[in-house]
C-alpha cells in the first residue's frame, strides 16, 4: 500500500538522519487523551495506560494475563498471623528516571513508598491538595483511609503497612495504578521550586518507559528507561497516537501507522481476523452487565418472579445484536477470568414456558414494570437501549409489560441507588483489582444497599460468606467461600446476569510479547516488534 | 418609483380608494409568480421540495419496509446495483438490517417537521420581540439588542449543543435549542424594518385615523416587512435542518433508532470504510432537501422585492 | 476614530458581562452532578460527596460563585477542568493554535478563491461560468459539512490513499512546538519532509471547513460587484473610455469589497461552529473537539470557560471587522 511504503521509507530515512542504529518505535493508537499523568488522581483506564503502566511501578504487580499478584518493587513480603501487618522488602538498586527535567541522586528506598501513600492519605501532607479538586479517587474508593492504620519505614529497604482489620483483598489493591510509587526526591524538588503542578505533567517513576513529551489530544512520547530494573525494553521509543475514532484507528492499523489498537468497532473485527497482516487477541473483560431487580419491592421480593424473568432473557440475541458476537452470556456475577469462578453453576436457560410457569406459581398473571436502560455506551454494555428492547419484546411474550426508561447518565446513577426505586435497573461493573471481593462484596453486600448494591439485596447467608472471605488470607479457603457465595447468588437471583463483554485487541502480525490483561490494561513492558 | 409605493392592499385602498382589496392582492400574487417563474432554479427547487413534502406525508404508503424493525439476516447489504445487493433493499441496509430507503423516506418527516417547528418558533418569537424593540425604542430596545448580541456572540452550533445538553438529548429539545439560536436574526430584521417603516406616511395616516398601537404594529407595519422575513425564514428552514442533523450527528439530537438523517450518519460513521452506502445516502438526502429550499429561497427573494439584488 | 473605538468598547463590556452570566448560568443548569459523573458507577459516600463539592466550590451561594469566577477571569483564571484538574486557560491556549491554524487556512482559501470567483462571475454575468459558479456555491452552503468531510475521507484517504486520515502531522516528526502552528514549526524544525507532512494533513480539513465560507463569500462578492457595476459612476468611467480592467480593479472593486469585508468577518462565527464538526471528523486536536468532549463529560468549568473564551474571540474579531469596515468605507466618518 502506498502509505505503508511511504511511511516505512520515511521512517528509515528519519532513523538514518538521526544517526541511531534502527531505533525501534512502537506506536499505540490510543482511544483518548489521558486526564493527567499522576495516576493517583484519576480513575480512567486511558489515563492509567498513559501514566501508570508506562512510567511507574508498584509494590506488587499483576502477573501478565491474570489477576494474581506477583512481586514488583517489593521483592518479598510477609503477613503477620493476625493479618494486620504487612512487611515489604524492597528491591535494591532500583533507579528512578533521569530526564531533561530531573536527575535523581539516589535509588528507590522506603521513604518513596511511604510518601507515595501519605500524599494521598494525610491531609497535612503538602501534596494532598496540590491541584484544585485533587481527589484521590481510588485511594478513597478502595476504602484505604478506613483500612490503613499506618505506613512506616522500618529501614531503607523495608516498609511496614498496618491495617485496622484483616482484609485479604488489600494486596490486590497495592497492584493497582493509583498505588504507583513516586520519587520523594522529585516531589521535594518540585515543592521547593514552587512547581508542584508539574507532577501531573512531567512524571518521574521507575517504570520501563520514561516520559518525553505530550502534545495535548495528539501524541504522547516515551523512551525506554535504560536503567530499568527488569531489563531495558526492546522497544526504544514508545508513541501513543491519540485517535478517538475507532474506524480511524483501524485505518491506521491497516496502513501500518500503528502497531496496536484498543476498542475496535465490533463490525470491523471479522475483517481484522481475516487480514493476513494483523492478529487479533480476544478475552473476556473483567466486567459484567446485569439487570438488578429491586428485591425490596413486590413482586420482585419473590424469588420465583425474579427467576421467571431471568428465564425470559435471550442472552444470545443480545450478544449478537448489541455486541456483534463479541460477548459471552453471563451466568455468574464475576467473569470467568477471575479466580474462584464457579463453572459448575448452571445458568437460567432462555425458556419462556418455564418463565410462564414460575410466574403462575408466584400468582402473578400480568405485570407492569419499568426497565431502566443506560443512555451512554459502557464497556460492559455497548447499547443498553437495544438490549432493553430485546428484553422488552421477550417479556411481552410472558405477559410482562416493560416500559423502557432512561435518564441522563449522572442522574441515572443517582436515581438507581434509591431503595424505593421502581423497576429493574440495567447496569454493569468493571473490576478494579481482580479480586472477587471487588464484585461480590462491593455490589451485593449488605453494606452496599442504598449504594452500589442496586438490587437492594441483603442476604444473611451470602453476606457472611463474603465477609469471611474478606478476612481469610488463605487463597484456597477464600476460593471455597466465594464459590459457595455464587451458588447462593444463583439460587436467590437478585440480578439477571446478562453478559461479559469481550475485550478485543487487534495488532500487527509482527508484535510479540503483548499479553491481554483481564483488567483491560494496555501495558507495553515486554513487547517487541520482530521483522 | 415614488417613495410611498403602496405595498399592501389595505394601504392601496387608503391611498387610492379604488379597486377592491382582494383584486389588488391577486394582482400582486400574479406579479410575484411571474418573477418567481422566471427563475428556473427556484422552480426546480420548489418542485423538489414539493416531492419531498409528498414523500414525507405519504411515507407509510411509499416506504417498502418498516424503518425501525431489525432484520437479522440482512446486515449491511449493499445497494441493489452492487454485487451482493438485492432489489428488496434498493439502497441497501444498515448495521442492524434496516432498509435505508425506508429510513430515508421516514426521515423526511423528521427533517421537514424540524424545519417547520423551528421556523415557526423563531419567527413568532423573533418578530414579536423585534416589533417591540423597533417600535418602542429606548432602554427596552437597547436591552433586547444587547441580549441578541450576546446570543450572536456564541457560535450557533456550540450554543445549541450546550442548550441541548441542559435540556437533555432528543429531537424536541434540539428544535427548541436551534430555534432559540436562530431567532436573533428575525429580531434584527423585524426591528430594522419597523424602524424604517415607522415614520412613513401611511403609518402616520393610520395613527391619525386612531389606530391603536397593537394594530399599528401588527396590522399596519408588519405586513410590509414580510418580504425579508420570508426570505430569512427559508434560510432558517434550511439552517434548522442542517443544525438538527449536526446535533443528531453529535449524538445530541434525535436518538436512535429514530430515522433522522443526521442520527443515521452518526450511526454510520463506524462503517465509513466498509459500507459507503450507509454514509452517502443520508447525507445526500440532507443536501438535496437543503438545496431545494435554498433555491426556492433565492427565487423568493428575487421575486418578492425587485429592489433586492436581482441576479 | 478613537471616540468610535471607545464607544464600541463601552458596548462590549455589558455584552461581555451578559455573556459571562449566560455561560455561568447555563452550566449550572446542566443536569447531572459532576461529582457523581467523576465517580462513575462507583458510589461515593455522602461525606466524600460533600468534601468534593466543597473543594470544587459548589456548595457556596451562587452569586458568590459567580463573583469569584468573574474576579478570577480578570486575572486570567478561568478555573480548572474537573476532569484533568488543569487550568482551563492553559488547556485552551495549548489547543487553540490548532483551531486557529485551521481556521486561518480555511478563511484564506475561502477568500483567495471566493472573491475572484465572485468578481469574474459578476463581470461575466449570465454566462455559463457565472451560472456554474453560483450553482456550485449554492451546493456548497447547502452541504452538511460533517457528511462532506466523511465523503472526502472515504475518497481521498480511503480509495485514493493520497491524504492521511487524521492528526496534524505524521508521527515520526517530533519537534517542540514554538508557535503552535504546525506549518511554521515544521519549517523551523528543519526536518526534511516535515512541512510537506503538515501540509498534507491540513488539506482535507481546510477544504471541508472552507466550503461554506467560500460559497457565501463568492455569492456575496458577486452581489456586491453587480450592484456596484450598475452604479452611475462606473458607467461614467466606462464612458470615459477607461479600460475595463481599470474600471473593475480601481473603481468597482474597492467599493464592492466593503460589504464583502463584513461578510468575511461574520464568517468567523461560522468557522468556529464549523470547526466543531470538522475537528470531530478529522480528530483535529483543537478547541472545537475539546468543547464537544467537555459537554459530554459535564466538565463544567471547561464548558463555561471555553464558551466565554470563544465568545470573547468572536467579539474581538467583530470589533476589528467594524473598525476595518470604518477604515475602508469612506462614507463612515468617526
Amino acid at each position: 500500500m502506498k502509505l505503508t511504503t511511504t511511511f516505512a521509507a520515511a521512517l528509515l530515512a528519519a532513523t538514518v538522519m538521526s544517526g541511531a542504529a534502527a531505533a525501534k518505535t512502537f506506536v499505540y493508537c490510543s482511544e483518548g487523551s489521558p486526564e493527567g499523568f499522576d495516576p493517583g488522581l484519576y480513575t480512567a483506564g486511558t489515563t492509567f495506560d498513559a501514566a501508570a503502566h508506562t512510567v511507574h511501578n508498584r509494590l506488587l504487580e499483576f502477573k501478565p494475563g491474570t489477576t494474581e499478584t506477583i512481586p514488583g518493587l517489593a521483592e518479598d513480603y510477609e503477613i503477620s498471623e493476625d493479618g494486620l501487618e504487612y512487611t515489604f522488602k524492597l528491591r535494591p538498586g532500583v533507579k528512578f528516571h533521569t530526564t531533561d527535567y530531573f536527575t535523581p541522586t539516589r535509588e528507590l528506598n522506603a521513604d518513596d513508598v511511604v510518601y507515595s501513600f501519605e500524599r494521598q492519605w494525610k491531609s497535612d501532607n503538602p501534596w494532598n491538595k496540590y491541584v484544585a479538586g485533587a481527589n484521590w479517587e481510588y485511594f478513597n474508593g478502595m476504602g484505604l483511609p478506613d483500612l490503613l492504620e499506618s505506613v512506616e519505614k522500618v529501614d531503607d529497604l523495608t516498609v511496614r503497612i498496618k491495617l485496622k482489620r484483616p482484609e485479604a483483598p488489600f494486596l490486590a489493591s497495592l497492584a493497582m495504578p493509583f498505588a504507583s510509587i513516586m520519587s520523594k526526591e522529585y516531589l521535594d524538588k518540585l515543592e521547593a521550586d514552587g512547581q508542584m503542578h508539574l507532577l501531573n505533567q512531567q512524571p518521574v517513576g521507575t517504570g520501563p518507559f520514561q516520559f518525553v513529551a505530550y502534545q495535548q489530544d495528539a501524541v504522547i512520547r516515551y523512551k525506554a528507561n535504560p536503567d530499568y530494573w527488569n531489563g531495558k525494553q526492546k522497544i526504544d521509543d514508545l508513541v501513543f497516537a491519540i485517535t478517538p475514532d475507532a474506524s480511524v484507528r483501524y485505518q491506521k492499523l491497516k496502513a501500518g501507522e500503528c502497531h496496536l489498537m484498543p476498542f475496535p468497532n465490533s463490525a470491523d473485527v471479522e475483517e481484522m481476523k481475516a487480514d493476513p497482516n494483523l492478529k487479533v487477541l480476544e478475552q473476556e473483560g473483567l466486567n459484567v452487565a446485569y439487570l438488578a431487580y429491586n428485591t425490596k419491592i413486590a413482586p420482585f421480593d419473590d424469588v420465583r418472579v425474579r427467576k421467571a424473568l431471568n428465564h425470559a432473557i435471550n442472552k444470545e440475541a443480545i450478544v449478537e445484536a448489541v455486541f456483534q458476537g463479541q460477548a459471552t452470556p453471563a451466568k455468574n456475577p464475576i467473569p470467568p477470568t477471575m479466580w474462584s469462578y464457579n463453572d459448575a453453576i448452571e445458568d437460567d436457560a432462555y425458556d419462556l414456558d418455564a418463565a410462564k410457569k414460575l410466574l403462575e406459581e408466584a400468582g402473578v398473571s400480568s405485570l407492569d414494570m419499568k426497565l431502566w436502560a443506560m443512555p451512554v455506551s459502557r464497556p460492559y454494555m455497548l447499547n443498553a437501549r437495544r438490549a432493553a428492547e430485546i428484553m422488552q419484546s421477550d417479556f411481552q411474550k410472558i405477559g410482562v409489560n416493560a416500559e423502557i426508561v432512561s435518564y441522563e447518565w449522572a442522574e441515572y446513577l443517582e436515581r438507581s441507588k434509591a431503595e424505593d426505586r421502581d423497576g429493574a435497573v440495567m447496569l454493569g461493573w468493571t473490576g478494579d483489582n481482580g479480586d472477587p471481593d471487588n464484585f461480590l462484596h462491593t455490589l451485593l453486600g449488605c453494606e452496599a444497599v442504598g449504594g452500589n448494591n442496586r438490587a437492594q439485596w441483603c442476604n444473611e447467608e451470602f453476606n457472611s460468606l463474603v465477609m469471611k472471605a474478606k478476612e481469610a488470607s488463605d487463597i484456597d479457603e477464600r476460593t471455597r467461600l466465594y464459590e459457595e457465595a455464587q451458588v447462593v447468588f444463583k439460587r436467590e437471583a437478585p440480578w439477571a446476569t446478562i453478559v461479559h463483554s469481550l475485550s478485543v485487541v487487534p495488532m500487527r502480525k509482527n508484535v510479540e510479547g503483548f499479553v491481554q490483561s483481564p483488567l483491560g490494561d494496555f501495558a507495553f513492558e515486554g513487547v517487541d516488534l520482530v521483522e | 418609483m415614488a417613495v410611498n409605493t403602496p405595498k399592501t392592499a389595505d394601504e392601496t385602498v387608503v391611498l387610492q380608494g379604488e379597486h377592491s382589496a382582494s383584486a389588488i392582492r391577486w394582482a400582486m400574487l400574479a406579479e410575484f409568480w411571474y418573477y418567481f417563474r422566471q427563475n428556473r432554479g427556484a422552480v426546480l427547487g420548489a418542485i423538489v421540495f414539493g416531492i419531498i413534502l409528498l414523500v414525507a406525508i405519504f411515507a407509510p404508503l411509499i416506504a417498502p419496509h418498516d424503518p425501525v424493525i431489525q432484520v437479522r439476516g440482512a446486515f449491511l447489504k449493499p445497494p441493489a446495483w452492487q454485487a451482493g445487493g438485492s432489489w428488496e433493499y434498493i439502497l441497501g441496509t444498515d448495521a442492524v438490517g434496516r432498509d435505508i430507503l425506508s429510513r430515508l423516506i421516514y426521515g423526511a418527516r423528521f427533517s421537514l417537521f424540524v424545519g417547520l417547528v423551528v421556523v415557526t418558533i423563531s419567527v413568532t418569537v423573533g418578530v414579536v420581540v423585534g416589533l417591540i424593540a423597533g417600535y418602542f425604542r429606548g432602554p427596552l430596545d437597547t436591552f433586547i439588542m444587547r441580549l441578541m448580541d450576546i446570543i450572536l456572540a456564541f457560535p450557533s452550533l456550540l450554543l445549541a449543543l450546550v442548550l441541548v445538553a441542559i435540556l437533555g438529548p432528543g429531537l424536541l429539545n434540539a428544535m427548541i435549542a436551534i430555534a432559540l439560536v436562530l431567532q436573533p436574526h428575525f429580531v434584527r430584521l423585524t426591528r430594522a424594518a419597523v424602524m424604517a417603516e415607522k415614520n412613513r406616511d401611511y403609518v402616520m395616516a393610520a395613527r391619525v385615523a386612531g389606530a391603536s398601537r397593537m394594530r399599528l404594529m401588527f396590522r399596519t407595519i408588519l405586513p410590509n416587512c414580510t418580504a425579508p422575513l420570508i426570505v430569512q425564514a427559508t434560510l432558517s428552514f434550511s439552517n434548522a435542518i442542517l443544525d438538527a442533523a449536526a446535533l443528531g450527528f453529535l449524538g445530541m439530537g434525535a436518538q436512535p433508532p429514530t430515522p433522522e438523517w443526521g442520527t443515521m450518519l452518526a450511526e454510520a460513521r463506524e462503517f465509513v470504510m466498509r459500507a459507503w452506502w450507509v454514509v452517502t445516502f443520508p447525507g445526500l438526502a440532507i443536501l438535496i432537501t437543503v438545496l431545494a429550499i435554498n433555491l426556492m429561497g433565492d427565487g423568493l427573494r428575487d421575486a418578492l422585492d425587485p429592489k433586492l439584488k436581482r441576479s | 476614530m478613537l471616540q468610535f473605538l471607545f464607544r464600541r468598547l463601552a458596548v462590549l463590556i455589558p455584552t461581555f458581562i451578559g455573556v459571562s452570566i449566560i455561560a455561568f448560568a447555563f452550566i449550572r443548569l446542566l443536569p447531572g452532578d459532576p461529582v457523581q459523573m467523576m465517580a462513575g458507577e462507583r458510589v461515593i459516600s455522602p461525606e466524600r460527596h460533600a468534601e468534593l463539592s466543597q473543594q470544587l466550590g459548589f456548595d457556596r451561594p451562587i452569586v458568590v460563585q459567580y463573583l469569584d469566577y468573574l474576579g478570577g477571569i480578570v486575572t486570567g483564571d478561568f478555573g480548572n477542568s474537573i476532569v484533568t484538574k488543569r487550568p482551563v486557560l492553559n488547556e485552551f491556549l495549548s489547543l487553540f493554535p490548532a483551531t486557529l491554524e485551521l481556521s486561518l487556512c480555511a478563511i484564506l482559501l475561502a477568500v483567495l478563491v471566493g472573491v475572484p470567483l465572485g468578481i469574474i462571475a459578476a463581470v461575466k454575468r449570465g454566462s455559463w461560468f457565472d451560472q456554474s459558479v453560483m450553482g456550485v456555491a449554492l451546493v456548497g452552503y447547502s452541504m452538511p459539512i460533517f457528511w462532506w468531510g466523511l465523503l472526502l475521507i472515504i475518497f481521498f484517504s480511503g480509495v485514493l490513499q493520497l491524504t492521511p486520515v487524521s492528526g496534524r502531522i505524521s508521527l515520526m516528526y517530533f519537534f517542540p512546538p514554538v508557535t503552535g502552528f504546525m506549518l511554521i514549526d515544521s519549517l523551523l524544525s528543519g526536518q526534511a519532509g516535515a512541512f510537506k507532512s503538515a501540509l498534507s494533513h491540513l488539506i482535507l480539513p481546510t477544504i471541508v471547513l472552507a466550503t461554506i465560507p467560500l460559497a457565501v463569500i463568492a455569492r456575496q462578492t458577486r452581489s456586491a460587484m453587480l450592484e456596484v457595476l450598475s452604479e452611475d459612476y462606473v458607467r461614467t468611467a466606462r464612458a470615459k473610455g477607461l479600460p475595463p480592467r481599470r474600471v473593475i480593479g480601481l473603481h468597482a472593486l474597492r467599493n464592492a469589497l466593503i460589504p464583502v469585508v463584513t461578510t468575511i468577518g461574520l464568517q468567523i462565527g461560522v468557522l468556529m461552529a464549523g470547526a466543531i464538526l470538522t475537528e470531530t471528523i478529522f480528530s483535529w486536536p483543537g478547541i472545537g473537539k475539546w468543547m464537544v468532549d467537555s459537554v459530554f463529560r459535564r466538565d463544567y468549568t471547561v464548558v463555561q470557560g471555553g464558551l466565554l473564551l470563544i465568545a470573547i474571540i468572536i467579539m474581538v474579531v467583530n470589533l476589528l471587522v467594524d473598525v476595518l469596515y470604518g477604515l475602508i468605507n469612506p462614507r463612515i466618518r468617526y
